[in-house]
């Protein structure tokens, strides 16, 4: 199985993300982020999906949710063509004595350290999967308290917009 | 989820004080007429479609007015509080509402209207459990690609998410088994909604759409005009298949041997039965129809081998194991054609045509895809085929159909009599066919006696035969053919009904009866559940675990079909005697003035034969019990 991630444009109505994620389930395909959000284009949104799939299964993946009336365009990005990020938020243990260390730690990966208490930081870094997997295992030593990350976002390289095209053949 | 927007005060302003009377009905003008070319051409289903000038109306009148310049004449359904506001204008329509005894009905009747007439069918029900009751008749029509608009009332968008008193999601409860689905709370989206989910359900690959219209939406006042802007940004149904593949195809049938045209039910949803034989002749090349294709090719044409599948004749299954390339034409190589996938037509190549992109290659992956409307896309093939032939030769089938005729003569459709002394009810069906001829129309449940309607009636026309094919729902016949008759009430309309199906929906006879909808129900009565009953004969040691129903031959007929029948207002006679057949049938055909029931005891020993065992290759047909075709050897 190798991983995809999908760009989807949607019409921005009620139940639109439902559907995607349905989808997803009665058909057993296996989504391993979601990233959801507002475009430039009111009324649009685009959704990020990376999907498990092989060959065969991607294009049946692509060709059900065009069949979803919602959904307005797909584009497959490929890590050579895009841009592609994820988000993260570690709460880790750092007292006086350990403190130094979790930053000069986090600075090496460009994290940002954007809340402190007597005994934890919260960095915040964005990077690719493998980047952020990095960051983790060397905060690890210091007692990871809490993580919260994104689903990955991707934009292709490049001066085209995905968008843009859409509406106009829409 | 957004609930929506209220009512604007501007909008509010305008509200008239008297009765909101609906509109003078504006008459078509040069003007208007490209406006309404304009959707004529974005939409094949079209009533009136006048233009109407803004007019306040409440969201009620609204849903009542679109459905008339939607063209509909008739709709099914049954009121309840939160579409009560809906069924006071619908009063007054001149459209044709017919009240069902249960909204599963009302479901079937529109899928089966909307079968014989190629529009689309409109049902309505009330929230909760009115909406969830539509679920089965929804989840058919989507397995079967039959356009249906359902219309389910909803609590108001202010109690919405609040467990109100019969408050159901029915948009997310049915979000799998539509086509698409709307949930209406500003009555100023009705117009335009309603146009969409009539455009959605009857173009490209046709299905159901649900609109579910909050209480409020339906009382509050709204600006009316007609026709409204249809935006559907995601939704671009490709008709025209591309040329280069359909040289492809040619290409490919002119170097075939062994090529089949399989056929299924897209070719009757796209009115394609005169291209297809076009086609036919001019390849030469038998013809195989699905379950869901009956009748779109003649049974009676010599290219006809038969309907493929589990229970298919020997001839069509084996033509397909045996080729060297399917045509494959509104077809969705259904686990119940092809059996265990990898071993289905080993040595064939795939031309797949279909509306729908994602049925191609979903489960065999196809050498020549062709995606568009196969109305289009046949004509074109023909063109192609003819000038491929004239530039490379027609190649020489004969091998081929001395091997297919040979099969057809030696292993055509039969059955053998009971062993209890009981009528078979084979016979009953096929003499049903025979005595009403090609120009009825036939309407099966599901289980055995929907596979001998399959074999033994002759379908000569498309639109004759309707059953539940995907889903497989018991209880489809008494409904479908209700609304059948309702869209075509000059024709015969039989329900060949199987005693376990006809106790699932039969309440229905009461609406035909009532509204004059003179159906003819025959009840296939082996007394049991006659599938499940074959295969625990056949796989579990004939443990007959909880399917006898008791209502044959010495039981206690439990329920008495015939008092059933004259309880509902139906002429109704028991059929024991292979003698007494005929002249029962007859006794049937002349009667016009209500519906018949007849029930038909017959052995519950008879099997459906040919069967293709599930888990296993097609090539382990049998003709009967354990009985497995001698193939002979190619040369």
């Amino acid at each position: 199985m190798s991983r995809h991630t999908l760009s989807v444009l949607v019409e921005d109505k009620p139940g639109v993300l439902t559907r995607v994620a349905s989808l997803f389930a009665r058909r057993a395909f296996n989504i391993n982020s979601l990233a959801v959000g507002p475009t430039e284009v009111p009324g649009i949104s685009r959704m990020t999906v990376v999907v498990d799939a092989d060959g065969d299964l991607i294009e049946q993946v692509t060709k059900q949710l065009n069949k979803l009336i919602n959904v307005i365009k797909i584009v497959e990005l490929t890590s050579e063509s895009s841009v592609q990020r994820d988000h993260i938020l570690v709460k880790v243990r750092a007292d006086a004595a350990t403190r130094l260390q979790v930053t000069q730690a986090a600075d090496l990966f460009r994290a940002a350290v954007v809340d402190v208490s007597t005994d934890s930081l919260v960095i915040e870094a964005t990077g690719t999967p493998e980047k952020l997997a990095a960051l983790l295992s060397v905060l690890e030593p210091f007692g990871i308290r809490e993580i919260v990350q994104s689903g990955t976002l991707a934009v292709g390289r490049g001066s085209r917009s995905m968008s843009d095209r859409a509406l106009r053949s829409a | 989820m957004s609930k929506g927007s209220p009512i604007s005060p501007s909008l509010l302003a305008t509200k008239s004080t008297g009765a909101t009377k609906a509109p003078e009905r504006a008459d078509r003008t040069a003007d208007n007429a490209a406006v309404v070319a304009d959707l004529a051409a974005a939409s094949p289903v079209l009533g009136p479609n006048n233009v109407v000038p803004p007019t306040v109306m409440t969201g009620s009148q609204a849903i009542v007015r679109s459905l008339e310049e939607l063209g509909v004449d008739d709709i099914f359904g049954l009121p309840g509080g939160a579409i009560l506001p809906t069924y006071d204008p619908l009063m007054a329509s001149t459209m044709n509402h017919v009240l069902v005894r249960h909204e599963q009905g009302a479901g079937h009747a529109a899928q089966g209207y909307a079968m014989v007439t190629g529009r689309v069918g409109v049902c309505i029900a009330t929230s909760g459990p009115g909406a969830t009751n539509l679920v089965t008749a929804i989840m058919d029509a989507h397995m079967d690609s039959v356009p249906l608009v359902a219309i389910t009332g909803q609590v108001s968008s202010g109690v919405i998410g609040t467990d109100a008193f019969q408050e159901a999601d029915i948009v997310g409860i049915t979000m799998p088994i539509t086509k698409h689905s709307f949930l209406v709370t500003d009555p100023n989206d009705i117009p335009h909604v309603m146009a969409e989910a009539f455009h959605l359900a009857s173009t490209g690959r046709p299905g159901p759409v649900l609109v579910d219209v909050a209480k409020d939406a339906q009382v509050g006042q709204m600006t009316f005009s007609w026709p409204p802007k249809i935006d559907l940004p995601g939704y671009r149904p490709v008709t025209r298949g591309h040329n280069k593949q359909v040289r492809e195809a040619a290409k490919l049938i002119a170097a075939s041997t062994k090529p089949v045209l399989y056929v299924g039910g897209g070719v009757v949803k796209a009115h394609a039965s005169a291209e297809l034989l076009a086609l036919a002749e001019a390849t030469g090349a038998p013809v195989v129809t699905t379950l869901m294709a009956k009748g779109v090719f003649p049974d009676s044409h010599p290219q006809h081998v038969g309907m493929p599948g589990m229970h298919g004749s020997v001839s069509a299954v084996t033509a397909l194991q045996q080729a060297d390339l399917l045509i494959t034409l509104g077809a969705r190589f259904d686990d119940r054609v092809t059996g265990v996938l990898k071993t289905f037509a080993p040595m064939a190549k795939v031309i797949h045509a279909d509306i729908d992109p994602a049925e191609i290659s979903k489960n065999r992956t196809a050498d020549v895809p062709i995606v568009g409307s196969v109305k289009e896309i046949i004509p074109e093939l023909t063109d192609a085929v003819h000038a491929q032939f004239g530039s490379t030769g027609t190649p020489d089938l004969t091998t081929w159909w001395a091997f297919l005729n040979n099969l057809k003569e030696t292993y055509p459709l039969g059955w053998t009599e009971p062993d209890d002394g009981l009528t078979a009810p084979q016979k009953v069906i096929e003499r049903i066919g025979a005595l009403t001829g090609p120009e009825g129309v036939y309407v099966a449940g599901v289980g055995q006696h929907q596979m001998w309607a399959a074999q033994f009636i002759k379908y000569e026309r498309p639109h004759a035969w309707l059953n539940s094919g995907g889903a497989g729902t018991m209880g489809y016949a008494v409904p479908a053919a209700m609304g059948a008759k309702v869209g075509e009430p000059d024709r015969v309309v039989w329900a060949i009904d199987g005693d376990g199906c006809f106790q699932m929906t039969n309440q229905e006879l009461a609406t035909c009866a009532i509204n004059n909808i003179p159906i003819k129900v025959a009840v296939i009565n082996n007394s049991s559940l006659g599938m499940v009953r074959q295969w625990q004969t056949l796989f579990y040691e004939g443990r007959y675990s909880n399917t006898d129903l008791n209502t044959g031959h010495d039981t206690v007929r439990i329920p008495d079909f015939v008092k059933l029948g004259e309880a509902y207002g139906c002429a109704s006679f028991r059929c024991e005697r292979d003698e007494d057949i005929d002249a029962t049938i007859q006794k049937a055909l002349e009667i016009n003035d209500r519906p018949v029931v007849i029930d038909f005891v017959v052995s519950p020993n008879s099997m459906v034969w040919p069967m293709v065992p599930a888990g296993v290759s097609n090539d382990q047909i049998q003709v009967a019990r354990n009985m497995t075709p001698e193939w002979e050897e190619e040369d």
